[in-house]
């Protein structure tokens, strides 16, 4: 049988026997796991093959679509977007068993939860490998409804419900234009095979509209600002290995979407680029920002995802500039920056995932005021965190620098070699990025120091301990990901290459390649020097202090002499001076915090930061739109008569209308 | 040959500290402590015992550990006037910029680590300002490798040439002003930071490193020394462009001496920015920075 069948079916199987054997937690979540390891073992070999020669992987199957044929196809581009799906699916299911240990009472369904598991990893394969349009939405429709039972886990909470709600009111609305999308392509060929499309036919400003369309379809699954809302509220609302699966994995099938309809429209053009670049900023920028503000650690890394998507864009952005202004180094840069930052967040962003999870599990909160210390009592745990957090900042030596530079050099070497007037976009690219690195560090000073060090905050945090080894391992596997591609780079360049060059008109030399993949080397060995030279400086300290007196003092705190853990900086605190500087975006709410009288008595302080999207524009609009419906709703009073009378009543008109000659 | 630039970065470094004192005690009518102090402060240090906060839980200990190990890599990056860098290649100074910035945030996490609230302020404004500097660093560096048609910074540096100064002179000069506006927020010097503050409130970098003591504190010492040689080495090759001859070097180092000078003359001649101002002054030179790139579209 062909792997791609067995790639769909064994994971879908898997889930079906989860779903009839969801009597018992552990067995479910065992067969789910089963089918997946199951995918990945059929993915293995179809994945090196595509990405290691570039030739596409093709199943045609003579079945009959409407508008087509069932036709899977495996192209670089699709097999480089589903390796996370593969690898990743079993990993989060692997940490999942632990973490739903907490949820064994009576009301959970795990067969459910796990079915719906395994159908979101299947409909992302389909989703990537379809090469029909009805197909492509069919599996879309299948990936976009699974997270919606998936968030719904615990359906007590209304929270939960409404998060889930929002989730699939956004995904729907995106679903629309999507298929407008196809349609519309559908017209310029015979079929909705995605062979038959001749974009080229179309007129230039049709293709213009085609991509909005698009872009904005796919761009509320991958969640770009402004219609990023449904994130901050979906993930924390997930159990955690979803959340990472979805946050990870799912919200970059957004990304294949974009990518794959610029090459239904026939390849990338200059203002795709430049819009690609500006909606990056803006979402890097806004994403950080929001993330920032927030005091929930699962909400503060939904918007980091915002956020990551937004370089993500800008890279794509980049190189699709410079594939418009015939520049191979701009191009093969932006995009193998973009297309590893894909990767790169999947697995930074998983593993802070898990962790938060692990926190949630241990500390019952996720609130980042309430915690504090807690790399005492669970250092493995903190130590992943910590690699997540250093990774996610981009800096060096781990793997989220190696995209990032990649960005940030095809932007350099554009500006200065491209015209003026091209190469505005790559300036943004550059400044965005800069402002983006910065306060993404901020954000994850905040969150890293004020869960992990200092003193617990709260009863929550002092009790908390290590969890299990199967909850850090698959945290740790992770990090040693996060790890090699830092320390390997230009391997994983390699990698890269095929789907990159799917983008790359024939007649664009690829010797960039050469040169990026020099580049990385060196900055692989630099980020080796920096761990030898830090275990170098490590030796020389202990041996410098082995026999000398060291001991344990009092934080200084000015000579006050009762200091308690309440005096301690927090989140709210660390974040104000940046979150008061773009106040007029955010607009958090401030209760409280005043000094009233001459001797202060109790004083406390509120804030928080609802979407400003969601709070001054989706809010009022879909609450208009609601409102002006509701006026219909005197049509709609449930009596049956009344409606005969309207079917009567129409027919009457419609007879009318054919006997006087008006249809 | 370039070797012996970062053997020379790394011994001299703490030289440039001492030259900003003296020019700040001459300034101020008195004699100053003596040239080779920070030597002594450094090797007093290293002999002592550690105190450690009660609450840490060990990256006290671990940031003045990596700090110093991304400085020192960031030593090999960076060109000494004729003397070029002993890595170089196009794009180094991303990879620059971003050791800084790993060495910044490991000494965040640090500061956070003792529970202080004194320290959790340091290091919050300092994440703030440093977000706010990288985009002006970024784009005067843009603005370099466009003048120049090099992307690495020992080739920008050193093709930067009298003639860029004659025909660009007007965006070299806003590079300069946005670079060592950066120069002086990373650096946490007045106007943005004052090194010599006694008040725990105001302090942004001091506060941070309060509670590391012994040869923890030797390492950050040193390290704020490198890092403060290596941008100054950069401010100074734009301003006066070294070519690649070696003769040229004792010229070059007496530029950095004046440098150093000049920190000295801001620092006695005008107080410190309030913290609510700063952001402007970043925001300030990444608008310089990107008028420089302006001006040299348009040309």
């Amino acid at each position: 049988m062909s792997p791609l069948i067995l790639l769909i079916l064994l994971p879908f199987i898997g889930g079906l026997v989860a779903l009839i054997d969801g009597r018992s937690r552990i067995r479910s979540a065992l067969w789910a796991l089963a089918g997946l390891l199951g995918g990945l073992a059929a993915a293995c070999r179809p994945v090196y093959f595509v990405l290691g020669t570039g030739t596409p992987f093709v199943l045609h199957l003579p079945w009959a679509m409407a508008g087509g044929n069932f036709q899977l196809m495996l192209d670089p581009l699709s097999a480089f977007f589903l390796l996370p799906v593969v690898i990743l699916g079993p990993l989060f299911g692997l940490y999942g068993i632990p973490y739903m240990r907490h949820y064994s009472g009576g009301g959970y369904r795990h067969g459910i939860h796990w079915f719906f598991y395994n159908l979101l990893a299947v409909g992302m394969v389909l989703v990537l490998t379809a090469r029909n349009g009805l197909l492509f939405m069919l599996a879309w429709e299948v990936m976009s409804l699974a997270p919606f039972f998936l968030v719904l886990f615990h359906d007590w909470d209304k929270k939960a419900r409404s998060a889930a709600w929002v989730y699939l009111v956004a995904g729907h609305l995106g679903g629309v234009l999507l298929l407008l999308f196809f349609l519309f392509l559908g017209t310029s060929g015979h079929s909705l095979d995605f062979s038959t499309f001749h974009p080229l036919s179309l007129s230039p400003s049709f293709r213009h509209l085609l991509f909005g369309l698009a872009f904005l379809g796919f761009g509320v699954k991958a969640g770009i600002v402004p219609v990023h809302v449904w994130l901050p509220e979906a993930h924390p609302a997930a159990p955690s290995h979803v959340s990472a699966y979805m946050s990870g994995v799912m919200i970059k099938m957004g990304i294949y979407g974009i990518l794959r309809a610029v090459l239904l429209l026939g390849g990338p053009v200059y203002s795709w680029g430049m819009i690609l670049v500006v909606t990056g900023v803006v979402s890097g920028i806004l994403g950080v920002l929001f993330a920032l503000a927030q005091h929930d650690l699962k909400r503060l890394l939904a918007y980091h995802s915002v956020e990551n998507i937004g370089i993500i864009l800008l890279g794509l952005g980049t190189g699709m500039i410079g594939i418009s202004q015939g520049s191979p180094a701009v191009a093969v840069f932006g995009l193998a920056g973009g297309l590893l930052h894909v990767w790169n967040h999947s697995l930074f962003k998983g593993m802070l995932f898990l962790g938060a999870g692990s926190i949630q599990q241990q500390c019952a909160t996720l609130e980042i005021d309430e915690l504090g210390g807690l790399k005492r009592q669970m250092p493995k745990t903190a130590f992943c965190f910590l690699i997540g957090a250093v990774a996610i900042c981009g800096l060096p030596p781990l793997n989220g620098f190696i995209s990032e530079f990649l960005i940030y050099f095809g932007a350099v070497h554009g500006q200065a070699i491209l015209p003026a007037a091209g190469s505005w976009p790559l300036l943004l690219t550059l400044a965005g990025l800069a402002l983006i690195g910065g306060l993404a560090a901020a954000c994850f000073v905040k969150a890293y120091g004020i869960i992990f060090l200092g003193s617990p905050r709260s009863s929550h945090a002092e009790d908390a301990i290590e969890t299990g080894p199967s909850m850090y391992l698959p945290m740790g596997l992770l990090a040693v990901l996060c790890i090699s591609i830092g320390l390997a780079a230009p391997l994983f360049l390699h990698l890269v290459r095929q789907a990159v060059t799917v983008f790359l008109p024939t007649f664009l030399p690829l010797a960039p390649f050469g040169d990026a993949a020099h580049q990385l080397e060196i900055i692989s060995l630099v980020g080796a020097g920096v761990i030898l030279f830090g275990l170098g400086f490590g030796l020389l300290r202990y041996l410098l202090l082995r026999n000398r007196q060291t001991g344990r003092e009092a934080t200084w705190g000015c000579g006050y002499q009762y200091p308690n853990v309440r005096m301690q900086y927090t989140a709210s605190s660390f974040a104000r001076p940046i979150t008061l500087f773009f106040d007029a975006i955010l607009k958090t709410r401030v209760k409280g915090g005043v000094v009233g009288e001459l001797v202060a008595t109790g004083v406390g302080l509120q804030t928080d930061t609802p979407d400003p999207l969601t709070r001054f524009c989706f809010t009022p609009l879909l609450g208009a739109i609601s409102g002006f419906l509701g006026l219909l709703r005197w049509m709609q009073h449930g009596r049956v008569q009344l409606y005969i009378l309207y079917i009567i009543a129409t027919l009457f008109v419609l007879l009318a209308a054919l006997a006087g000659g008006w249809l | 040959m370039s070797l012996a630039a970062v053997i020379l970065s790394l011994l001299l470094s703490p030289l440039l500290l001492s030259v900003i004192n003296r020019s700040k005690a001459l300034l101020a009518g008195r004699r100053g402590a003596p040239v080779l102090q920070p030597y002594f402060d450094l090797v007093r240090l290293l002999k002592k015992g550690a105190v450690y906060s009660d609450v840490s839980a060990g990256l006290v200990q671990l940031a003045p550990v990596c700090n110093l190990a991304a400085l020192m890599l960031c030593a090999l990056l960076v060109p000494l006037g004729p003397l070029p860098a002993l890595v170089h290649f196009q794009g180094d100074f991303i990879l620059l910029a971003y050791l800084m910035g790993l060495g910044r945030f490991v000494t965040m996490l640090g500061a956070l680590d003792t529970g202080s609230s004194f320290e959790g302020m340091g290091a919050s404004r300092e994440a703030f300002f440093a977000a706010l500097a990288e985009p002006a660093f970024f784009l005067a560096m843009a603005g370099l490798a466009k003048m120049t048609n090099c992307q690495s910074l020992t080739g920008m540096l050193q093709t930067i040439s009298i003639q860029h100064w004659q025909h660009n002179a007007p965006s070299l000069l806003l590079i300069l002003v946005a670079f060592f506006l950066v120069f002086l927020a990373e650096n946490a010097r007045i106007p943005v930071d004052d090194p010599t503050t006694h008040l725990e409130l105001t302090m942004i970098h001091e506060v941070m490193i309060l509670d590391h003591s012994g040869p923890d504190l030797a390492m950050i010492e040193y390290g704020v020394a490198l890092k403060i040689w290596l941008m100054a080495a950069i401010a100074a090759s734009i301003l006066v462009p070294p070519g690649t001859n070696p003769l040229w070097l004792l010229l070059f180092l007496v530029l950095m001496a004046l440098i150093g000078g000049l920190v000295g003359l801001v620092e006695s001649s005008m107080a410190r920015l309030r913290l609510i101002r700063v952001p402007q002054l970043l925001i300030g030179a990444g608008v310089f920075a990107g008028l420089a790139l302006f001006l040299e579209f348009v040309q």
